[in-house]
């Protein structure tokens, strides 16, 4: 049982550490992408806040559709319709299951839909797919996080701004692998997987 | 006298957009050409909701777009689902391909030989 009250600090927290790690996010898109990914994600957090703030949801699809269509319109870049279609897409799954890595998996074939990339191409999918296995296989902490991560330096971008960049992606973090690593963080913080 | 097709183009630069506009406009002054270039606030990117706004100015059903670079297109997909118009994307390069698209339009050239003198000028997946 995934309840609204988790998960709405789960939201929360992701754009605390989206906002609070603007510069950082910032320079990893520098290296490999446009320079533009925490300031992004970080108007777009500010916009879910005083979304979220203005409503009283009393369901899971109906947060997650506000929080998917705030981050389409204000958040802008790939990562705008990226993270937003994820959640429009955990919104459709909420309507009919809360179980967690469901909902997750939902949110990860709409990354995948949209955005036409597969694991290890150097894209926040590389995050996403272990992620969401860690939470089926019931072994999800802050490990299976920072080594996905991790991961993501040596891999070549065959998606993204950074694959045109061929052989010189390799070497750095992946931005977007790095933001959903700060989401998954914020949902162990905030316990919605123990919930 | 408009045509049947209209004419789209999103940059991640305004300038870019209105002026390759400007380019389409001196050889297809019947097509109507609308441009989504930039963010909201005018910085450099592509809005959802600006692609989404500029969609429904079209008096034309029929839209064909194109577009610079991918994160564009991920926003104008997420627009045609939301849009009740036919809206057909092209993979060309931006300005070749909606140039050569507007140049055949203004001379009443059917959609499918349009497309096929698209197809060599396609560089993205």
């Amino acid at each position: 049982m995934t309840s609204i009250e988790k998960v709405s600090q789960w939201i929360e927290i992701f754009g605390e550490k989206i906002t609070a790690n603007r510069e950082h996010l910032n320079k990893l898109d520098t290296a490999i992408g446009d320079g533009d990914h925490g300031s992004n994600l970080t108007r777009g957090a500010a916009a879910v806040k005083e979304k979220a703030a203005e409503n009283d949801y009393d369901n899971l699809a109906n947060f997650f559709k506000d929080v998917g269509m705030t981050l389409v319109s204000k958040v802008g870049g790939a990562s705008g319709p990226l993270y937003g279609s994820a959640f429009m897409g955990m919104a459709k799954k909420a309507k009919e299951s809360d179980d967690m890595a469901e909902l997750l998996e939902a949110g990860l074939e709409a990354i995948q839909k949209r955005g036409k990339a597969d694991v290890g191409e150097k894209t926040m999918i590389d995050e996403w797919a272990p992620v969401i296995e860690s939470v089926k296989a019931g072994s999800f902490n802050q490990d299976v996080i920072d080594e996905s991560l991790e991961s993501t330096r040596e891999m070549k971008a065959t998606k993204g701004r950074a694959s045109y960049l061929g052989d010189r992606s390799i070497g750095h973090i992946d931005p977007g692998a790095q933001s959903s690593a700060y989401l998954f963080e914020a949902l162990l913080e905030a316990g919605v997987i123990d919930g | 006298m408009a045509k049947e097709y209209g004419l789209l183009i999103i940059s991640h630069v305004n300038e870019i957009a209105t002026g390759l506009a400007k380019l389409i406009d001196q050889v297809a002054a019947d097509v109507t050409v609308k441009t989504a270039g930039g963010t909201e606030d005018g910085e450099i990117g592509t809005s959802f909701d600006k692609i989404n706004a500029v969609l429904d100015e079209f008096k034309e059903d029929k839209i064909l777009a194109f577009y610079d670079l991918g994160s564009a297109k991920m926003n104008l997909e997420m627009a045609m689902e939301f849009s009740d118009k036919e809206i057909k994307l092209y993979e060309t390069a931006l300005i070749e391909g909606a140039y050569v698209a507007a140049s055949l339009l203004q001379a009443d050239v059917d959609l499918e030989t349009i497309e096929a003198q698209l197809d060599p000028l396609v560089i993205k997946e």
